[in-house]
C-alpha cells in the first residue's frame, strides 16, 4: 500500500498519449536492426519529432565551431578556428559572468543577448521598437509558455480557467494546459482553405464555454503546427480584434518564424501587426509571443533555448512574474549564446560567410523541394490528401481510412490513425504521429511527419509512404 | 497597497479627481516600483498605469498563488546590486569599483575554473570535427563519440527523450551504486531534469493535491533554501516548517519533526518531508545516525522523503561525512528499504564542477507507486527533454576519467584543488567571522554558504521598521550600498523569530575573499557603532 498513491488531479487530467505506444516499439524495432533481424528496411526513418537533427539535417558549422570555443576557450588561443569564429566566441564569453559558459545568468538572460534579441525583434517588425527588459529567455518556448500560463490560470477558479487553443493542435502545449488546472477550448481550422482560421469557429468556440469553464486566454500557433498554414494579415487583425472584444489574453506561439515557403507568403508577426493597427488597440491587447532556437534553420532542439515577449502586461503582473522566472534560475547559457549566433549569422565579407551561405541554402532549397514533393505525392495516391505546407516543419495529411480499417483499429482498442501509424511503422519502418492526437473533426483522421529533412531522406520516406499507403488501402477496402 | 488602491479608486471617482489622482498616484507608483527593481522603464511604466484599468491580466484576475512566490536569492536585494553595477559602469563614483555578488552559489562567476576534461568532451560533442584533432586526449574522444551516438543524428541538437538519454541515465544508475556501495539502481527510476530545481518542482507538483483540510502539507527545515517556499507557494501547498537547531551546529532534531507534523495535522496533510544534505543555507551534514532518526520518522507517518542532495561531494569539516538518503534507507534493512518512497536529487551546478549554466541534473525516486510514475513520466514530457548539454556533462560527472586514463592525473589535480580551497575557505570564514563581537557563526561543515547569526543593536532594527523593511534586510542594502558586497538577508530563507542572519557564499578566491570578510567585520562594527 502506497502512501503517494493520490496525486495532483491537474497531471491525472493530462492525456495518456497514444504515441508513447508506437515510441516503445519503435526502440525496440532499433534494437531488433542492431542485433541483425531481417526486416524490409534497413533503417528507421523518425519523422515524428520537429527535429531536423534528428532526420539527418547538419547542424551549422559556424555555430557549433563558436559554441565549441566558447566551451573549451583553450581553442581560441591557435588558427584551428577561423578568425570570426574566435573574436565571436571571444565577445560571447566576455558577457557571461566570470567569462565561462558554466556560471548562472541574470534571471531574464545574459544582459547582452536580451539587447541582440530585442534589435532582431526590432529588425524583423520593420521597426516597431522591442525592449529587452520585455523579454525572458527559458529552456525553450515550451517552459516560458508554460510559466505564462500559470500566471494566467488559477486552480482553485470556480469555473475553471479556459484557453482557446486551435484543432489540430501540438499537443505539448494542451498537455501544459490540462496539467495547470485550466480547460481546453478547441476552435477548428478549416482544412478544405490550407488549414485557414474562421473567426465565426472563434466564436463558436468562445461560446461553447458557457456553463463549463471562463475563457480567459487565446493560443494561437503562427506558422502553424501540425497544420502548415501561415496567417496572412487580415486573419491576424480579426483575431485581435476577437481577442480584445472578448477580453482575453493572446499568446502567440511564433517559434517556425523563419519557416515560411510558398510564393506569396510572408511572416508577420502578432506584434507588428498589433503596432500597426495604431491605438487604441495597439496600447491595450495584451500579448505573449513566443520564439525558440529550436526550430528554423539552426534547429538547435536539443540546447533548449526559447524566449518570450510580453507586450502591454501590467507592470504590477511583470514584477510578480519576474519572481516566478527567478526560481527557474536561468536559461541555460549555452542555448542563450546560440540565440544570439541565430539572430547575428556571419555577414558577406566575414571569412564563415561562404560556409554559412552554402549550408543555409542547402537546408533552404531542400526544404521548399520536400514541401512541393509530399504535396504532389500525397496528393497523387487515392484516399490520401494533402494541403499545401505553407509554413512549419510539418505535413498533415489526411487519411481517408477504409471503414474495414477502422472496424479493425476498434477491435484492437486504438484510433484509427493510431492503428494507421503503428502499421507504418512496423512494415516500413516510418515513425509518425496520429492526427488523432492533435484533436481533429470527428470522424477525420490524419497523420503528421515532419518535413525538415535531408532531400534523399524526404524521397526515401515517400516512397516507403507510398507503397504502404498503396497496399494498407487495398488490404482494406 | 497603492497598487491596488489605484485599480479600485478609478471607476468611482470624477473625471478632473481621477486626472489629478492618477498622476500623482502614477508618480508614487513609478517610485515604488523603481524602489523595488521592476524591469519596466518609465515611459511604458506610465501608458500602462493609465490603461492599467481595462487590462486583462492583473494582480486581481492572476494566478493568486503566484502572488506570494519569492526567491530571496535573486530578490530585491540583487536587483539594487545589478542597478549599482550599472551605476559603476556608468562612472558614478562609490567607495567601491565593483559589486562582489556572495549572494549565489555561482562558483565560475567567482573565478573558479572549469574542469579541463569535461569542457573537452563538451566542445567535441559541440563540434565533432575537432575528433580528428591531436590536441584532445583519446579519453575525452572516446568519450565524446559514445554520447554523441547516442544522440539523434548523431547531435546534442536534437531532443532527447524526456526521461533523458538512456545510456546517460544508466551510468547515473551505476555511478549511484558504486557511491552506494552497491546497492543496485535502475535506470527507470532516474530521471534527468534541468538542474535539479525542475525535479524538485516537478514532484512537488506531482504530490501536491486535496482540498481545504486535506491539502498536502510539505515539512521543510527553517533555514531552507527559497526554491522549496516558492514552489509550495505556487503550487498553494501547506508549507510545514520544522526549525534546525543553531545551538547545536544546525542539526536536525525528530522531536520538532514531530512537533511541527503535529500541529500541522490541524489544518493540513502532511504527505512530504524534505531534507537538503549537506544543507542550504546552513552548510551542515547529517550525521548517519540523524539520517536513521529522519527515515524512521518518515516511515512511522507515511512521508515522501526528499532528499535534496547537490552538495553531496562538498563536504569540508573533520568528522563529518556524505550518507546519502538511499545508502542508509537500504541498510536498515527491507523493512525500511522495501516501503519508505523517496525521491534524491543531484545537480552538476555545484560540488567541484559547478557548472551552472548548463542546468544539468537527475533525480532517483525509490519505491514510487507504479502508476503515481506513469503520472510522472506524463508530467516530465511536458517539458519535451532536458538540455542535452547538460546530460552530456551529467554523464561526465558521474563517469569521471578512471586511473588508467590519460585524463586522470590532470582531473583528480583540479578537483582536488577546488575541494581544498573551499575548505580552506570554509574554515577562514568561520573564523573570521567569529572573531566578530556581535556575529557568531557555525562551522561550515559543507556546501558552499555561510549563515552567521547577527545580533542587530534595537535602535537599527527600529529604523528600519520605519523604512519598511525587515531589519536584515536593511543591514545587507546598507552593506550593499557602502561596501558593494551583495548577500542575501537570512529572512530570505525563515530564522527564527526575533534572529537575524545572512548567507555569503564562500566562493570569492581566498584573497578576495579575505578582504570581503575585513570588509564585513569593518562594517558591522561600524554599523553596531552607528546604532548604539
Amino acid at each position: 500500500m502506497y502512501v503517494m498513491h493520490e496525486i495532483c488531479s491537474s497531471v491525472k487530467n493530462m492525456k495518456q498519449l497514444d504515441f508513447s505506444v508506437l515510441v516503445r516499439r519503435a526502440n525496440q524495432i532499433k534494437e531488433e536492426l542492431k542485433q541483425g533481424v531481417k526486416k524490409p528496411y534497413r533503417e528507421l526513418i523518425d519523422v515524428s519529432w520537429g527535429d531536423p537533427h534528428r532526420t539527418g539535417v547538419k547542424p551549422l558549422s559556424f555555430v557549433r565551431q563558436v559554441l565549441a570555443g566558447c566551451l573549451y576557450p583553450q581553442l581560441l588561443e591557435s588558427n584551428r578556428l577561423k578568425v570570426d569564429v574566435r573574436q565571436r566566441a571571444q565577445r560571447l564569453l566576455e558577457t557571461c559572468a566570470g567569462g565561462s559558459v558554466g556560471s548562472y545568468s541574470d534571471t531574464a538572460g545574459l544582459t547582452q543577448t536580451l539587447k541582440k534579441v530585442s534589435e532582431f525583434i526590432t529588425r524583423r517588425d520593420g521597426g516597431v521598437p522591442s525592449h529587452p527588459d520585455s523579454i525572458y529567455i527559458s529552456p525553450g518556448s515550451q517552459w516560458s509558455l508554460t510559466n505564462i500560463l500559470n500566471i494566467l490560470v488559477n486552480p482553485e477558479a470556480s469555473p475553471k480557467t479556459g484557453v482557446l487553443v486551435p484543432a489540430p493542435s501540438h499537443c505539448v502545449t494542451t498537455q501544459s494546459i490540462l496539467g495547470l488546472g485550466a480547460e481546453v477550448l478547441p476552435y477548428y481550422l478549416t482544412e478544405e482553405q490550407g488549414w485557414a482560421l474562421q473567426v465565426e469557429e472563434l466564436q463558436r468556440a468562445f461560446d461553447s464555454a458557457k456553463g463549463v469553464c471562463k475563457p480567459f486566454a487565446l493560443y494561437i500557433i503562427n506558422p502553424g503546427n501540425p497544420a502548415g498554414g501561415v496567417q496572412s494579415r487580415k486573419s491576424m487583425q480579426e483575431v485581435i480584434k476577437f481577442v480584445s472584444e472578448k477580453k482575453l489574453f493572446l499568446l502567440a506561439d511564433e517559434v517556425y518564424q523563419e519557416c515560411v515557403y510558398g510564393e506569396n507568403v510572408e511572416f508577420l508577426s502578432y506584434k507588428r501587426v498589433l503596432a500597426e493597427m495604431g491605438p487604441p488597440l495597439s496600447e491595450t491587447v495584451e500579448l505573449a509571443s513566443f520564439h525558440s532556437a529550436s526550430k528554423g534553420l539552426i534547429g538547435e532542439c536539443g540546447l533548449r533555448t526559447g524566449y518570450v515577449e510580453l507586450v502591454n502586461l501590467d507592470p504590477s503582473v511583470l514584477k510578480l512574474l519576474d519572481n516566478l522566472f527567478s526560481t527557474n534560475s536561468c536559461a541555460p547559457v549555452l542555448g542563450q549564446l546560440t540565440l544570439d549566433l541565430m539572430i547575428n549569422p556571419p555577414q558577406p565579407g566575414d571569412p564563415s560567410y561562404p560556409l554559412f551561405y552554402e549550408e543555409t541554402q542547402r537546408i533552404r532549397t531542400t526544404l521548399i523541394q520536400n514541401v512541393r514533393q509530399v504535396f504532389e505525392v500525397v496528393n497523387s495516391l487515392p484516399g490520401f490528401s494533402c494541403q499545401p505546407v505553407e509554413g512549419g516543419v510539418f505535413a498533415f495529411p489526411r487519411v481517408y481510412i477504409p471503414p474495414k480499417a477502422i472496424q479493425k483499429a476498434k477491435e484492437v482498442g486504438m484510433e484509427p490513425d493510431t492503428f494507421y501509424c503503428v502499421r507504418l511503422l512496423e512494415e516500413t519502418g516510418v515513425l509518425a504521429r496520429p492526427g488523432s492526437e492533435f484533436g481533429q473533426k470527428d470522424g477525420t483522421h490524419h497523420i503528421r511527419f515532419c518535413i525538415m529533412t535531408p532531400q534523399h531522406i524526404m524521397e526515401e520516406l515517400l516512397r516507403r509512404l507510398s507503397i504502404f499507403h498503396t497496399k494498407f488501402m487495398k488490404e482494406f477496402s | 497597497e497603492i497598487e491596488t488602491s489605484l485599480f479600485f479608486l478609478s471607476p468611482r471617482i470624477t473625471l478632473d479627481l481621477l486626472i489629478i489622482k492618477t498622476s500623482v498616484a502614477l508618480t508614487i507608483l513609478i517610485k515604488y516600483l523603481r524602489d523595488n527593481g521592476t524591469k519596466m522603464s518609465q515611459d511604458q511604466q506610465a501608458v500602462n498605469g493609465v490603461s492599467c484599468v481595462s487590462k486583462v491580466l492583473t494582480l486581481d484576475t492572476m494566478n493568486p498563488n503566484v502572488r506570494r512566490v519569492e526567491y530571496a536569492v535573486r530578490g530585491p536585494i540583487v536587483q539594487r546590486a545589478v542597478q549599482i553595477e550599472r551605476e559603476l559602469r556608468e562612472g558614478v563614483k562609490k567607495p567601491f569599483t565593483e559589486v562582489i555578488k556572495a549572494n549565489i552559489g555561482d562558483a565560475h562567476a567567482m573565478g573558479q575554473k572549469p574542469i579541463t576534461f569535461f569542457r573537452q568532451v563538451l566542445a567535441l560533442c559541440s563540434y565533432p570535427d575537432l575528433l580528428e584533432d591531436n590536441k584532445f586526449p583519446e579519453d575525452a574522444k572516446k568519450r565524446a563519440r559514445r554520447i554523441l551516438d547516442a544522440c539523434g543524428g548523431h547531435s546534442i541538437g536534437a531532443y532527447s527523450a524526456s526521461q533523458g538519454i538512456e545510456c546517460i541515465r544508466q551510468d547515473v544508475a551505476r555511478y549511484i551504486e558504486r557511491r552506494d556501495g552497491g546497492i543496485p539502481s535502475s535506470p527507470d527510476n532516474i530521471y534527468l531534469s534541468t538542474g535539479a530545481s525542475d525535479a524538485i518542482v516537478t514532484i512537488l507538483k506531482l504530490l501536491v493535491c486535496g482540498e481545504g483540510r486535506d491539502r498536502t502539507g510539505v515539512m521543510i527545515s527553517i533555514p531552507q533554501y527559497p526554491l522549496y517556499s516558492a514552489a509550495l507557494a505556487d503550487l498553494a501547498a501547506v508549507q510545514i516548517s520544522y526549525y534546525l537547531d543553531e545551538e547545536n551546529c544546525w542539526s536536525l532534531n525528530v522531536e520538532e519533526l514531530r512537533r511541527a507534523l503535529k500541529e500541522a495535522k490541524q489544518y493540513c496533510k502532511p504527505r512530504v518531508l524534505c531534507i537538503i544534505n549537506p544543507g542550504n543555507p546552513t552548510g551542515q551534514v547529517q550525521s548517519r545516525q540523524c539520517i536513521e532518526d529522519v527515515i524512521r520518522f518518515a516511515k512511522e507517518e507515511h512521508l515522501f522523503l526528499m532528499a535534496d542532495e547537490v552538495y553531496q561531494d562538498n563536504v569540508y569539516a573533520d568528522g563529518c561525512k556524505f550518507h546519502s538518503f538511499k545508502k542508509v534507507l537500504f541498510e536498515m534493512g527491507p523493512e525500511f528499504s522495501s516501503t519508505v518512497e523517496m525521491a534524491s536529487f543531484h545537480s552538476t551546478s555545484k560540488c567541484y564542477m559547478g557548472e551552472c549554466g548548463f542546468r544539468g541534473g537527475y533525480m532517483e525516486v525509490i519505491n514510487m507507486d507504479p502508476q503515481v510514475k506513469a503520472q510522472l513520466t506524463k508530467l516530465v514530457s511536458v517539458r519535451l527533454c532536458p538540455p542535452v548539454p547538460g546530460q552530456a556533462l551529467l554523464e561526465l560527472v558521474v563517469n569521471p576519467p578512471q586511473p588508467d586514463e590519460p585524463s586522470y592525473s590532470t582531473f583528480m589535480k583540479e578537483r582536488t584543488a577546488v575541494l581544498a580551497a573551499l575548505g580552506e575557505k570554509a574554515r577562514l570564514t568561520e573564523e573570521t567571522f567569529n572573531s566578530v563581537p556581535g556575529i557568531t557563526c557555525n562551522p561550515v561543515q559543507g556546501a558552499m554558504y555561510t549563515f552567521p547569526c547577527i545580533s542587530l543593536p534595537q535602535k537599527a532594527i527600529d529604523k528600519a521598521k520605519e523604512e519598511g523593511l525587515i531589519p536584515d534586510m536593511f543591514y545587507c542594502m546598507k552593506l550593499l550600498e557602502e561596501e558593494g558586497i551583495c548577500l542575501v538577508p537570512g529572512s530570505g530563507f525563515g530564522q527564527k523569530e526575533g534572529t537575524f542572519h545572512f548567507r555569503m557564499t564562500i566562493l570569492p578566491p581566498t584573497e578576495k575573499l579575505k578582504v570581503v570578510l575585513q570588509k564585513i567585520r569593518d562594517f558591522h562594527l561600524r554599523f553596531t557603532q552607528e546604532f548604539s
